[in-house]
């Protein structure tokens, strides 16, 4: 006969309690990015509505960003880093399969031993890490769940490649989940489609790069139109049913902040999910470029920071991207 | 050619890109005489298969070099 065995307690809800993000100091322009590509300023804009991004230093690391940005969270949150017992941190861009970045910034934030991973859902890694925080609070295996988005693209774009070089940049943004007295994190949305795996991939594996050398070292490769055209439909689709499953209408909401892969396709999503005009809705894209996980969270500390928004309000979150994968949940701000 | 699929087409790059209706010719090509970039000619894409409900490729939309070439596909697709 089976032991019985004692379960953890459950929590009934959770909340984003906090959101701290990091920009690196370095402001390119799109004016410095046509020296290594053929293109202009006014066709960046057009085409993504980027006017510039920040770079990172070369000596600054994934970690380093994503512990700037967590230390903010968890200050904001008003807990101690002792008290957070679980990092999960989203990132494509850590240049090592192992130890995790999540390990390294658990301890560099003076949690006491806190479990930690990485997750690996590209631009939608920030929004799988809310729903799987939700889920540890609620199933009582966590208390405080740290969740980071970072990225540091400029490790993995090639700068002459016109057709990606202008798009991506490096940045982090943390949130803290906790518990809750009230529901204030809607049920995801989530899924991928791994048939359209190479439409954004690597050029060539790392092994490939060993074993074949050549001059190129593996960068980032993206299918423009494929994944536009994805995201305008497919995933307008996925973040109606985030809002259907939250029961919330797309008229109470008080911010629409998907990832920031492109000004174009916000401006499509919005006209396909009919959203209202006067929902305030993230462009962060134009100043900080697409930071792939770490773009939801970086544009929602915006939003909270500038006043745009209130804090409280309730957001529509939606990622997207390599994979592909996608998720989305509606939030209530922290 | 098909009047009918000319005159939706021209409608649907009116709205997606601001193009003049009167512009949206057989002859003209999308990319270098109507000025549609790569996203939005994916645009114009999705309109027309929404509205004829035909299927168009990625892989095809680059053969789709000026509008009479998208009035002959459609044509096609519906026959």
């Amino acid at each position: 006969m089976s032991a019985p065995i004692r379960v953890s307690p459950s929590t009934e809800f959770a909340r984003i309690m906090s959101v701290g993000s990091y920009r690196p100091e370095r402001v390119v322009s799109n004016a410095e990015v046509c020296k290594r590509i053929d293109s202009t300023d006014q066709w960046i804009q057009e085409r993504s509505g980027i006017r510039e991004r920040r770079y990172a230093r070369a000596d600054e690391s994934v970690c380093d960003m994503a512990l700037a940005a967590a230390v903010v969270a968890v200050e904001r949150a008003g807990i101690s880093p002792a008290e957070v017992d679980t990092v999960i941190l989203a990132t494509v861009t850590h240049p090592y399969p192992t130890p995790s970045a999540a390990a390294e910034v658990a301890f560099r934030l003076g949690t006491a031993g806190a479990a930690a991973f990485d997750i690996s859902a590209a631009c939608a890694g920030f929004c799988y890490g809310v729903a799987m925080a939700q889920d540890l609070i609620r199933g009582g295996s966590a208390k405080y769940v740290v969740v980071v988005g970072v990225e540091k693209l400029t490790d993995w774009i090639d700068l002459d490649d016109r057709s990606t070089a202008f798009i991506f940049a490096d940045g982090a943004g943390a949130v803290v989940i906790g518990p809750s007295a009230e529901p204030a994190i809607g049920p995801v949305v989530w899924g991928s489609d791994g048939e359209q795996y190479a439409a954004i991939s690597m050029t060539q594996s790392l092994i490939d790069y060993r074993e074949n050398g050549g001059e190129r070292f593996p960068t980032l490769s993206m299918q423009g139109q494929t994944v536009f055209r994805w995201a305008v439909s497919q995933i307008a689709i996925a973040a109606q049913a985030a809002l259907e499953k939250a029961g919330v209408s797309a008229d109470d909401l008080d911010a629409f902040i998907p990832h920031q892969a492109n000004m174009r396709i916000t401006d499509a999503m919005i006209r396909t999910l009919g959203l209202p005009a006067h929902i305030p809705v993230a462009r962060d894209i134009a100043t900080t470029g697409n930071t792939s996980a770490a773009s939801i969270p970086l544009a929602m500390d915006r939003m909270l920071s500038s006043g745009e928004v209130a804090h409280g309000g309730t957001a529509l979150i939606i990622g997207f991207g390599a994979g592909l994968t996608y998720a989305g949940q509606v939030v209530h701000l922290p | 050619m098909s009047t009918e699929i000319l005159d939706g087409l021209a409608a649907i790059v009116n709205e997606v890109a601001g193009v003049p209706v009167a512009d949206v010719q057989p002859d003209k090509a999308f990319i270098d005489d109507l000025d549609i970039d790569s996203l939005s000619m994916v645009e114009v894409v999705m309109a027309a298969e929404d509205k004829w409900d035909v299927k168009i490729p990625d892989s095809e939309v680059k053969n789709l070099r000026t509008v009479g070439d998208a009035v002959a596909f459609i044509e096609k697709a519906t026959a």
